[in-house]
């Protein structure tokens, strides 16, 4: 993904147990704050048919 | 490499006669210079058609999927281990298979001809170590090594990985060669250059799928683009849409492309797409330590677990 240039961040892995609640939370909390840090990511953003 | 002809025959020839197959798929000439076309040989008078030059650059191993006959197929080192990878995947049996191994030198890419001829080419001669282009009132010679198809100019795999028989001694494999500059020039690039690049890459393409017709990976009796329930990708010719079916295409061939060219051969606006493959295959080989198709009996790194796998990227 970075190869083609997703910022590095952007798409993040986790291994987390059902069990393990604590975890997932503060693994969301995480990713949530890093990826509101890199903005929004318009790259996959189709824009408006651009007509005359 | 332009003596194998002779011998192609003589081998299809034989292996008809005998009943040890009942097709052999091979090359024929195509209707315009440097375009041969898969020919299927059944009856003597097919054996007489086949041929080899360089411009047999079409992967074979794409028509052995699901063949129930018993079939000879000449292989260059590429097409090997594309045979090898398909009988990994259970698309066709060791035993089904005469394997006509072809050593090969590099195929020769017909647009870096065409880009230098001033008409159109309509008579192509080649020679060992040469190639000329004729067309009206010009004629140019080419080395061809300096014409060779990208991939081909990066092979360090000529020769045949499997065979049952050989249509001549091995060739001396290229040593040396640096196979990732061009991963590495990407690799220099920031997320948004990247971005571009690519934007710029794929913006000619129209969709046509021939790149995934061409590629013997792909296999699917219903691709994922062609799919519409549910739909998975757009199939509209918007920048987003081409891309995640570049995209996808690509990571469907991780770990098992071969860097063959043929997607990059088919193309009819000439899009370099191995640039996408190849970064999986440097990753596959930095990663795993694997190289595609050198052995039927080894399972490919992203169908076993090993415990040394890498999985840093996992928090
Ligand atoms: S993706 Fe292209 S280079 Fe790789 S095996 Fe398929 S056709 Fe060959
Ligand atoms: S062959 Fe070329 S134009 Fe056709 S879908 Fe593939 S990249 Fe696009």
């Amino acid at each position: 993904m970075e190869h083609m240039g997703i910022e590095p961040g952007r798409l993040q892995f986790s291994w987390i147990s059902s069990a393990e609640s604590t975890k997932f939370v503060e693994v969301v909390t995480q990713v949530t704050a890093a990826i509101k840090a890199l903005g929004p990511n318009s790259n996959f953003a189709k824009k408006m048919a651009e007509v005359a | 490499m332009l003596s194998y002809t002779e011998k192609i025959r003589e081998i299809a020839g034989r292996l008809l006669q005998s009943g040890a197959v009942e097709m052999v798929i091979g090359f024929r000439a195509g209707t315009v210079p440097m375009m041969n076309e898969p020919h299927f040989a059944k009856t003597p008078a097919d054996v007489q058609k086949l041929v080899w030059d360089s411009h047999c650059g079409i992967n074979l191993a794409n028509y052995l999927t699901d063949r129930k006959e018993k079939i000879g197929v000449l292989a260059k080192g590429c097409d090997s281990r594309n045979i090898v990878t398909h009988i990994i995947e259970n698309k066709i049996k060791r035993e089904q298979l005469v394997i006509i191994g072809v050593p090969c030198k590099g195929m020769v890419d017909k647009r870096k001809i065409a880009m230098k001829a001033e008409t159109e080419i309509t008579e192509v001669i080649e020679a060992e170590t040469t190639i000329t282009a004729k067309g009206h009132g010009f004629s140019k010679t080419f080395e061809k090594k300096d014409v060779l198809q990208h991939n081909c100019s990066l092979c360090i795999h000529r020769n045949p990985v499997i065979h049952d028989e050989m249509v001549a001694p091995p060739v001396v494999e290229q040593q040396g060669v640096d196979r990732y500059a061009d991963v590495r020039s990407i690799a220099a690039m920031t997320p948004e250059q990247r971005w571009k690049y690519f934007e710029d890459l794929l913006a000619p393409c129209i969709r046509c799928y021939a790149c995934r017709n061409a590629c013997p990976l792909c296999y699917c009796p219903t691709c994922f683009v062609d799919e519409s329930r549910p739909q998975w990708v757009g199939k509209s010719l918007d920048p987003s849409d081409v891309r995640t079916f570049h995209f996808l295409r690509a990571y469907h061939c991780a770990g098992r492309c071969t860097d063959c060219g043929a997607c990059e051969r088919a193309c009819p606006v000439g899009i370099n797409m191995r640039t996408f493959t190849k970064k999986l295959e440097q990753d596959c080989l930095d990663l795993f330590g694997w190289e595609v198709g050198l052995d039927p009996e080894v399972r490919p790194p992203l169908d076993v677990y090993r415990p040394q796998d890498p999985n840093d990227f996992i928090k």
